[in-house]
């Protein structure tokens, strides 16, 4: 089953989705394009850089030894059909596909054999990035990582249940309907089981919380009026458009 | 007037502390007993690393070393997850299979209202409360990459006791004291902040919105106080409370 969170006339829902992607609220059958698509979980979002071999060199980083965990805000969340704004006058900006694990339960010193019953399922985000912005302090930083609209997730979360193998699916990215970005998650440098094991084992992790596992090689830039899309196989299909700065101040101000 | 929150019951209640150092709930009735603190905030708790001069005077002949090859430009931020944080007389752990952790006495910073792109001369007017943070860490010789281990273990975020309305606080004169088992270990001052409060919330806005309720640590010194399980850890500041808390060995903490 897909999960979402929703707003409708207001008002924020947790749904389920239907098999055309309408979903039900108070009885209604209202159509994708009807509701304002949210984050479809809540909690403490983790990232992963460098996590696929390819692109880490395509960086010219050598894989790290140990996963480069970053952290995002709420403040950098945002939803499915919803704008991400590329700051004025930068020279690259880049979409990341990725898979996202939804913590379903307390997870504290969970070996990598039982890391699995503590997911409740699958997303996936678009984890932006403003390469101008980088600097060497905890990098990649959060003026790089977390700014405002720059994390698209969703549209929903989908059962552990209903995807039968999370280390073979393959990850897309289209920009204006061109393929530019593709890898499997086969290709993960740290894994799912492992990358569980690693944070709980100096962490608590709880149910809603969220880890971005990375993203393959395929970067390019973005710029105002794109379309974008990731896609995770059997997963979801995330669609969000870039706007200048201009653009978001007047769609805030409507 | 303070406001805090505590457990009581089995529930988590709204306090105040009233003038003449009576406790009242949150329907007007005393409080006689001594409550079970819980952090103050609800929001995310973003630090600024890299904030204090003693810190970035002990480092400034290496920033323009490998890894970092400049100086820091924007505002070096963490996260401390909810994990984190705790309450004024709740154990820290002390994690099994660390060698060192240490104190970091710091202000708290806690915002009233959505903060977007604010200037540093109209930011003071997004502050609602001050309070005292102590922001645990491992020990750090390298700010190259997120400090997620380092900052991110269970109970490494004692906040509190309480939030004292920031119109009573000049945040620029504030003195921040360190004590483990009542005896002063350190004291830094805010005027030696690399960014006051107003230019971070300044900075920080103008590319990620804070929301009400969210906390800012306003920068450790350089770090001098080692714990020990144990020990007593105070930080104190005049004016705003002493947030007390017990250093456990992780066993027996769970």
């Amino acid at each position: 089953m897909k999960h979402a969170r929703i707003r409708y006339q207001g008002q924020t829902h947790n749904v389920l989705v239907n098999e055309d992607h309408s979903v039900t609220v108070n009885g209604q059958r209202l159509s994708a394009d009807d509701v304002t698509w949210l984050p479809p979980a809540q909690g403490t979002v983790f990232a992963l850089g460098l996590n696929y071999a390819d692109h880490a060199a395509e960086l010219a980083f050598k894989a790290p030894t140990e996963p480069l965990v970053f952290l995002k805000s709420p403040s950098t969340l945002t939803g499915h059909q919803q704008v991400s704004v590329r700051p004025d006058n930068v020279a690259y900006m880049h979409y990341e596909c990725e898979l996202v694990v939804i913590i379903g339960k307390t997870a504290r010193h969970v070996s990598r054999e039982h890391a699995m019953d503590y997911v409740a399922g699958y997303s996936v985000c678009n984890d932006y990035a403003v390469r101008d912005f980088l600097e060497n302090y905890y990098r990649p930083n959060l003026r790089v990582k977390n700014r405002d609209t720059l994390t698209p997730i969703g549209p929903w979360w989908v059962d552990k249940a209903d995807v039968a193998d999370p280390a073979n699916l393959t990850l897309r990215t289209w920009v204006n309907g061109k393929l530019t970005q593709q890898g499997n998650t086969r290709d993960m440098v740290f894994d799912i089981p492992f990358l569980i094991e690693y944070l709980s084992s100096f962490m608590t992790l709880s149910p809603g919380d969220m880890i971005a596992t990375g993203t393959p090689e395929g970067l390019a830039d973005v710029v105002p009026g794109d379309e974008v899309v990731v896609e995770v196989e059997g997963v979801g299909r995330l669609v969000n458009r870039i706007v200048s700065e201009t653009e978001y101040e007047n769609l805030r101000g409507r | 007037m303070a406001r805090g929150r505590i457990l009581l019951n089995r529930q988590v209640r709204d306090m105040t502390l009233q003038a003449d150092g009576n406790l009242l709930l949150d329907n007007g009735n005393p409080l006689m007993e001594s409550p079970q603190w819980l952090a103050p905030v609800t929001g995310t708790v973003y630090g600024a690393a890299l904030n204090h001069c003693s810190l970035v005077e002990s480092l400034a002949g290496a920033f323009e070393d490998a890894p970092y090859k400049a100086a820091p430009q924007a505002p070096v931020l963490f996260i401390k997850t909810s994990n984190t944080q705790i309450g004024h007389g709740a154990p820290i752990p002390f994690p099994a299979g660390v060698d060192r952790i240490q104190a970091g006495g710091a202000l708290g910073i806690v915002i009233g209202k959505t903060a977007r792109k604010v200037s540093a001369e109209q930011a003071l007017a997004y502050v609602t409360a001050y309070t005292v943070v102590n922001e645990v860490s491992q020990p750090e010789d390298s700010f190259y990459r997120p400090a997620v281990k380092a900052k991110c273990r269970d109970g490494f975020c004692p906040i509190g006791p309480w939030l004292i309305d920031a119109r009573r606080v000049d945040p620029h004169t504030l003195v921040v004291e360190t004590y483990v088992n009542g005896t002063l270990r350190e004291t830094n001052r805010c005027a030696d902040l690399v960014r006051s409060v107003p230019q971070l919330i300044a900075d920080i806005s103008s590319f990620m919105t804070l929301e009400p309720g969210d906390l800012l640590i306003a920068g450790t010194p350089l770090r001098s106080v080692d714990l020990q399980a144990g020990d007593t850890v105070t930080i104190a500041i005049d004016g705003i409370g002493r947030l007390e808390n017990p250093v456990i060995a992780e066993e027996a903490a769970r």
